[in-house]
């Protein structure tokens, strides 16, 4: 690997025509550590991801990064000295990716982020993300509540970043709704037990209950709401959205719904949605190479990544070489200018002021049924 | 709240003050004996726990190549001490005293695993291949450092821990699982659901407890290492080996680790990083107890479930906080009250 880049390198320097060097993108995702679930699935699609655009062939270098941003930050800044990174891809929790941001915008690298994260100003022209951000997940929860007569809203979430940051977007949401959020309760992912916080929610009565939990953790409210004969409706985010999760939370699982991205019901979407197509093609390609049932949304978002290169880099090579400063900042100009770039998670349309691009396309509301994620029309 | 949550809640917390209560009667065992405080304790429940999910299935755990590997580093390591004498013969003979219990028990499960036999088996496999691995981590990473202080075999600790957790999320996957209750059912006292297997668990636990106290009052084995924790090199004088009863607590500590996760594993989903948290708590209780007694560990283990499950349903963000912070004070008077002495003899 080294060797060829270097070669390549070289060459550049010699010759001096851009067509020689490949363009260059590195990958750090957090493949182990605490956001392994996130990070596996992230990894695996990577081969999945285009070998060349418009005749140009494309390097991906990938790391680990252990769910660290210290180590996050070692991984870019090594691959950015050594392979001369055109394009970063990563990370895949909020706190790695803040930190692979920070680093972006000082090497003037722009960076697709596989997590929905708020950014400091001086971050954020060089971030672009490929999930969905948190308000439109919220807004789809809201808009069923408001339909389905949800008067009172109780909440149960991490005692961490994301419980907080969905605690935020849903307050905002509902303003104005006329549902009242409460009692709100706290749990851990690794809590044994969250008995207390449960009988403190069914106390109340509320008329459904929102989980804001991630993968197999998310079970243990519903095992305990059930086990407590809550009857209400359960809601839960884009985090719940695996199937370890309904493996765990077994018959309590039923009836819950929860907004995830399209490519999650990719073969039960209707014909005209814009990500069906292609997200079927990638649950094919993923399963054969993982197993049956084995796509995640999460690597998803890893594949989105490889749709905007696609996109972006042929528009940003008419304007530089690949491994000039002069190509970073026409693509970072290309990406934040897309046009209905179309995802497995919808579709983006990117501007200055929005460094995400998606809409309403980007969500669907889907209900567990028999084991198994059902679309919701 | 109302009479019928605090039943509830109470019920929660002793329950989970049961499983602290065995973790921390773990910990206080290991560390009279042998002086380490035992931070991987909560990586024999996880995968303990995880193995017999994997059993459930039909899948084989994870958990036979970590005992293979932990049995190949004992076998290099008896056998490199015994070339170091020059007794080659020796060194063969210790190096298959060690991998061939671990190559049998490993061959036992990648037979009869994939045939389902059933829970009991399970549980019997499950033991086989995690009791085991307490010796062989014994031997790996602290019996070389046996006379070393308490502080560096606490760093051996927490490097076990580390490496034990890192080894669990390559053997068994990022994702949480449960297992069927060993006793289904359920019955209601009053406005009380109670499951079988929450009777279990408190059941189990006073058992376990109590054949602690004979082990430790009536056998020979027992008094043995009684004697080795109340001092070491006396014992030594009389003629105990410590590297054995090293080894024997630390099968124990396995062997309540198993017993751990048959009870709570039914109960919640257990990650392969699970373990330190479930483990963490065993330790306040095991401090809050003083590291030396078995009555005060379970006492201040069910105070800790107790706090724990109160303090989830008053101030769910805060609940770690109340938990870990209620050994300050403890600590505060323990530190005041009791004489110093110096660690070793």
């Amino acid at each position: 690997m080294k060797v060829k880049f270097a070669l390549a390198g070289l060459c550049g320097l010699f010759a001096a025509t851009p067509a020689l060097a490949d363009i260059s993108v590195c990958i750090t995702v957090s493949a182990t550590g605490p956001a392994a679930s996130l990070g596996v699935p992230e990894n695996n699609t990577i081969p999945l991801l285009p070998k060349e655009v418009a005749g140009q062939a494309i390097n991906y270098t990938s790391f680990d990064d252990a769910t660290d941003p210290t180590a996050a930050v070692k991984n870019v800044r090594k691959c950015i000295e050594e392979q001369k990174a055109d394009l970063l891809i990563g990370s895949s929790t909020t706190p790695t990716t803040i930190a692979v941001a920070g680093v972006a915008a000082e090497t003037k690298t722009p960076v697709l982020t596989l997590a929905p994260v708020g950014l400091p100003d001086e971050s954020e022209a060089w971030a672009f993300r490929t999930p969905q951000p948190v308000s439109q997940m919220a807004g789809a929860l809201v808009e069923h509540m408001t339909a389905n007569g949800v008067k009172t809203l109780g909440f149960i979430g991490y005692a961490d970043g994301y419980g907080e940051l969905w605690l935020n977007v849903m307050n905002k949401a509902l303003e104005g709704t006329g549902i009242a959020m409460e009692p709100i309760e706290r749990f851990a992912r690794n809590d044994t037990s969250v008995t207390g916080q449960v009988l403190k929610l069914v106390a109340a009565r509320p008329d459904a209950v929102l989980v804001v939990a991630s993968g197999t953790p998310a079970a243990l409210p519903n095992l305990a709401l059930a086990e407590r004969g809550y009857q209400g409706q359960i809601y839960h985010t884009h985090g719940s959205a695996s199937l370890d999760f309904i493996r765990v939370a077994g018959t309590s699982a039923e009836g819950s719904i929860l907004p995830v991205g399209p490519v999650v019901v990719a073969a039960q979407l209707p014909d005209s949605h814009p990500s069906k197509a292609l997200g079927v093609e990638y649950t094919k390609a993923y399963e054969a190479a993982h197993g049956e049932g084995s796509l995640s949304s999460f690597g998803g978002h890893m594949y989105d990544a490889g749709q905007i290169i696609l996109a972006t880099m042929p528009v940003a090579m008419e304007k530089g070489a690949p491994g000039s400063e002069d190509f970073r900042v026409a693509l970072r100009d290309a990406l934040e200018n897309m046009k209905e770039v179309v995802g497995v998670h919808g579709v983006f349309n990117t501007s200055a002021n929005d460094h995400y691009g998606h809409d309403e396309r980007s969500r669907v509301l889907v209900t567990v049924e028999n084991g198994a994620w059902k679309y919701m029309e | 709240m109302d009479f019928t949550i605090a039943l509830f809640l109470i019920q929660d917390g002793i329950i989970n003050g049961a499983i602290y209560a065995l973790l921390a009667v773990a910990l206080v065992l290991v560390f009279a004996v042998t002086r380490v405080i035992l931070i991987p304790q909560g990586e024999f429940v996880t995968f303990a726990g995880l193995s017999l999910a994997a059993m459930e299935t039909g899948g084989v755990p994870g958990a036979v190549w970590l005992l293979l590997v932990l049995a190949t580093g004992a076998a290099v390591m008896d056998a490199g001490v015994a070339l170091r004498e020059r007794s080659p013969v020796k060194a063969a003979r210790l190096a298959m005293w060690n991998l061939a219990p671990a190559i049998a028990i490993a061959a036992a499960v990648l037979i009869l695993v994939p045939l389902k036999l059933g829970l009991a088996v399970n549980v019997v496999l499950c033991a086989a291949l995690i009791v085991p691995m307490g010796p062989y981590l014994y031997r790996v990473a602290f019996q070389p450092l046996a006379d070393a202080s308490v502080l560096v075999l606490l760093i051996a600790s927490v490097g076990a821990h580390l490496a034990l957790t890192a080894l669990g999320l390559v053997l068994f996957g990022a994702e949480g699982y449960r297992t069927s209750p060993v006793v289904s059912g359920s019955f209601q006292i009053g406005p009380l659901f109670v499951t079988g297997q929450s009777l279990l668990v408190v059941g189990a636990t006073l058992a376990l407890l109590a054949g602690l106290a004979l082990f430790f009052g009536r056998t020979l084995i027992g008094k043995a290492l009684k004697a080795s924790a109340i001092n070491r090199r006396g014992a030594r004088l009389v003629g105990i080996p410590t590297m054995l009863s090293g080894r024997i607590a630390f099968a124990m500590a396995a062997a309540i680790g198993v017993v751990s996760a048959v009870l709570v594993a039914p109960l919640t989903t257990l990650y392969y990083d699970s373990g330190f948290i479930i483990g963490l708590k065993g330790f306040v209780a095991a401090i809050i107890g003083g590291l030396g007694a078995y009555p005060a560990a379970v006492a201040a283990a069910l105070a800790v479930g107790l706090l724990e499950a109160f303090s989830s349903f008053w101030a769910s963000a805060f609940k770690e906080v109340i938990v870990f912070a209620s050994i300050l004070p403890v600590l505060l008077w323990r530190s005041l009250t009791s004489t110093h002495s110096d660690e070793e003899d």
